[in-house]
């Protein structure tokens, strides 16, 4: 296909697209009405059940198995990169050089921010049921908080600090982790994933009964299969060279 | 106004799709269709706002009420983000694999079939 006729196709797809989304924008309801059907019932499920973040509620007591799917969407395409990142028999790891490394400010914010860093992510994780986060925005927070050691030019003690066969057990772990629960509470409630737990006191840090323990089990799921996946990512940046390069 | 953000939903997937359609490098169509991606955050928050409406966690400063913004489509855009981060990540990965199979990340020279 020339590529004024893929152009051509192109803007015609567009374009229809486009119409189609006017039509369906143009028949919704107004931007920022105070009618929201599904807010209602979200908020006073919530409420009933101890959750003062109702995005928490939402996402691991009302609609718990959805979010369960959507870890295994992770596991699974963390699981798929792993194995297309894998060096293959033609390449292999080598040494990085000494190199300059980072500015010693750079490397001084870095290990500051290490700490602090862990510390918020825990935190985040831990208070899912009360507070703005929860346990695949704290996940995050770990695994992206853990490679500033990697900024500050460490990535030996990087490497030391997270071992990769380690972490794909804890990520497995968190899913398993995940799943379990909903299972215990099939057999103790007879409905998977139902809350089961005491709820505790509205607002506390124990309270919204299995929604803080799942938020722990995503929250090691997300921060072990980030940690995984950037260390792919970096070890074909770093590590990896084919003969040929090296021949050259 | 009011429909102000329902254009910048429909005109972030419009560009991001015209933006994988007319790339160069694969990387580049990865990034393209985040920001096609990112339609669907604007599009799911806009849905769900309340002119005035404070965020649906409460706590000492609101008391638990019915006047804020949908929480529903929140945890739908939360979900959202997270697959499309995941996502990301594994078409990253296969680019890496096709640069390093092919000796190039241009769609337009990608075009043999093999095996």
């Amino acid at each position: 296909m020339s590529r004024t006729v893929r152009w051509c196709v192109l803007g015609v797809g567009l374009a229809g697209v486009a119409v189609v989304l006017g039509m369906a924008f143009g028949s919704m309801p107004d931007f920022g009405i105070d009618r929201h059907p599904y807010r209602d019932l979200a908020v006073a499920a919530s409420v009933s059940h101890g959750t003062a973040n109702v995005v928490s509620s939402v996402n691991f007591d009302q609609r718990g198995l959805d979010t369960l799917i959507e870890e295994t969407i992770l596991f699974g395409s963390v699981v798929a990169a792993l194995a297309l990142l894998r060096p293959s028999d033609e390449e292999h790891l080598h040494r990085p050089g000494g190199g300059r490394g980072p500015l010693e400010g750079t490397r001084a914010v870095g290990y500051l921010m290490l700490p602090l860093t862990l510390v918020v992510g825990i935190d985040v994780v831990l208070h899912g049921q009360v507070t703005p986060g929860g346990g695949f925005q704290g996940g995050i927070v770990l695994a992206t908080g853990l490679h500033l050691l990697y900024v500050g030019g460490r990535y030996r003690s990087l490497e030391r600090l997270r071992p990769i066969p380690l972490f794909e057990y804890t990520e497995s772990a968190g899913v398993v982790v995940f799943a379990a629960v909903g299972l215990a509470t099939l057999a103790g409630a007879g409905s998977f994933l139902a809350n089961t737990l005491p709820y505790g006191t509205f607002g506390q840090l124990v309270s919204a009964g299995t929604v803080p323990l799942l938020n722990v089990a995503v929250g090691v799921a997300v921060g072990s299969g980030g940690v995984v996946l950037l260390a792919q990512f970096l070890q074909q940046l770093i590590l990896v060279s084919t003969d040929e390069a090296e021949r050259s | 106004m009011s429909g102000y953000a329902y254009a910048v939903a429909g005109a972030l997937l419009l560009l991001g799709g015209l933006g994988i359609a007319r790339s160069r490098d694969l990387v580049h169509s990865v990034v393209c269709l985040s920001v096609a991606q990112s339609g669907t955050f604007v599009l799911l928050l806009a849905v769900g706002y309340q002119q005035g409406a404070p965020a649906p966690v409460f706590g000492s400063t609101t008391s638990p009420n019915d006047q804020v913004v949908d929480p529903l489509v929140q945890a739908l855009a939360l979900t959202d983000i997270v697959v499309s981060g995941t996502v990301t990540a594994l078409l990253l990965a296969l680019a890496i694999q096709i640069g390093k199979q092919h000796g190039t990340v241009d769609p337009d020279e990608l075009s043999a079939l093999e095996g």
